[in-house]
């Protein structure tokens, strides 16, 4: 599992990291990215969506949000 | 049978753009998005900074846009390369700091490497002729296509009819005839066509997709470079310019108070680099101090912040000042509401 620090950074910045990040990765492997703009709750699962990634978990813990993501077929 | 072809498409996420990679769909086309980001993209969860605009949804309509067309979206990341469209822009300014013509030169140009990188034919956009003053203009847009670099591989379908054929028309790979003739400011072609193609919840931005167009947001831009003595930025600059009321009581420092909780809570993460203030006392905002004051401007600067908090009418307030993490005490008398002079505020 990889661990991708987004947080402080304002949407979409999380959601460009996080693609960047996946372009260096292979299919079936997975990312943690941590944020703070509760926009990524929205953003970054319409990315997954849109790109063909599974968004496995999404969760809030105090004022951060934690999104795991395994890479789908590209 | 022919070959697919495929046309990488600029979405800003307003209605334009999402009618023209519509209108490529229909026609065959593979289309990918592409979506630049500035810094300045009103598009960004910015507003959502503000308490009060949490309520409201957050997404991202370029995002909703290429779900919406079933395409995959590709979000660049171009703070740094713009600085140099931003600050010397060729063609120069619009009404306010947006150089928009220069912006979409830059942007077509960019699509256009990433179409030869990734294999694709062609470039569309949802420009339309007339419809905006500086870079929408039947005069300005062969500069778009000729400085870009793009040349006649970029497509505007959505008034291709007004403009000499383009390779994608002349090569067959798109039928003009299906394309279409829109101009001027109206919106009502583009109403009715996305009414055909079913979209009922696109963006309809009041102000344009970028804050360049913002009066005041250009205000606080040109006041930042002019304190600096240079035209440069970084993105926290850019960001804090979106945030709180500034106030600049002198030409060395500027006060950025943050106007509710929202806006308190983005300014601490900016509390390990800014000086700041807070009032001990009595509930008030919490402030950035951008630039360096003396001991006697550090004063001045607890008493335009104690005049924003609860303590106001207050004889005196303690305002807490921290700087590379060593903390000062300053109790102040609040500045009178007149005191805090009109053309402080930036």
């Amino acid at each position: 599992m990889i661990e991708l620090d987004a947080r402080r950074l304002l949407c979409p910045m999380p959601v460009i990291k996080t693609q960047n990040i996946i372009k260096t990765m292979a299919v079936g492997d997975k990312v943690r990215v941590s944020c703070t703009d509760p926009g990524v709750m929205q953003d970054i699962p319409a990315w997954c969506r849109i790109n063909g990634h599974h968004l496995i978990e999404a969760v809030e813990t105090d004022n951060e949000f934690l999104l795991t993501i395994e890479v789908g077929k590209r | 049978m022919a070959t697919q072809k495929k046309a990488v498409a600029l979405i800003s996420g307003g209605l334009d753009s999402l009618l023209a990679a519509k209108v490529m769909l229909e026609q065959g086309v593979h289309v990918e998005g592409i979506n630049f980001y500035t810094g300045f993209c009103v598009e960004g969860h910015t507003h959502a900074i503000r308490k009060k605009d949490k309520l409201k949804p957050k997404r991202n309509n370029a995002l909703w846009s290429a779900e919406t067309l079933g395409i995959k979206l590709h979000i660049i990341d171009i703070i740094e390369e713009y600085k140099d469209v931003l600050i010397n822009p060729k063609h120069g300014y619009g009404a306010n700091m947006n150089p928009c013509l220069d912006c979409k030169i830059f942007m077509v140009g960019k699509a256009k490497e990433w179409a030869i990188e990734n294999g694709f034919d062609f470039i569309i956009t949802g420009e339309v002729i007339g419809q905006r003053p500086m870079s929408q203009r039947k005069d300005t847009m062969p500069v778009i296509s000729a400085e870009s670099g793009a040349d006649d591989l970029l497509l505007r379908p959505l008034c291709a009819q007004n403009l000499p054929e383009t390779k994608p028309e002349r090569e067959g790979w798109v039928n003009r005839d299906e394309l279409y003739d829109f101009s001027g400011r109206t919106r009502k072609p583009q109403m009715a066509l996305a009414e055909k193609f079913g979209f009922d919840d696109y963006a309809q931005p009041a102000g344009g997709c970028c804050f360049l167009t913002d009066k005041a947001y250009s205000v606080k831009l040109t006041d930042l470079w002019a304190s600096r003595g240079q035209r440069d930025y970084e993105i926290d600059d850019i960001m804090l310019l979106k945030v709180g009321r500034h106030i600049r009581p002198r030409p060395t420092f500027k006060l950025i108070i943050a106007r509710e909780e929202g806006e308190n809570n983005f300014l601490q993460g900016y509390k390990k680099q800014f000086t700041t203030l807070r009032t001990m006392s009595h509930k008030g905002p919490l402030t950035l101090l951008d630039g360096s004051a003396t001991e006697e401007e550090l004063k001045l600067a607890a008493q335009i912040v104690a005049r924003f908090s609860q303590g106001r009418e207050a004889n005196s307030v303690d305002v807490e000042v921290t700087k590379n993490g060593v903390s000062q005490n300053f109790s102040v008398k609040p500045l009178a509401a007149d005191e805090v002079l009109e053309q402080w505020r930036v």
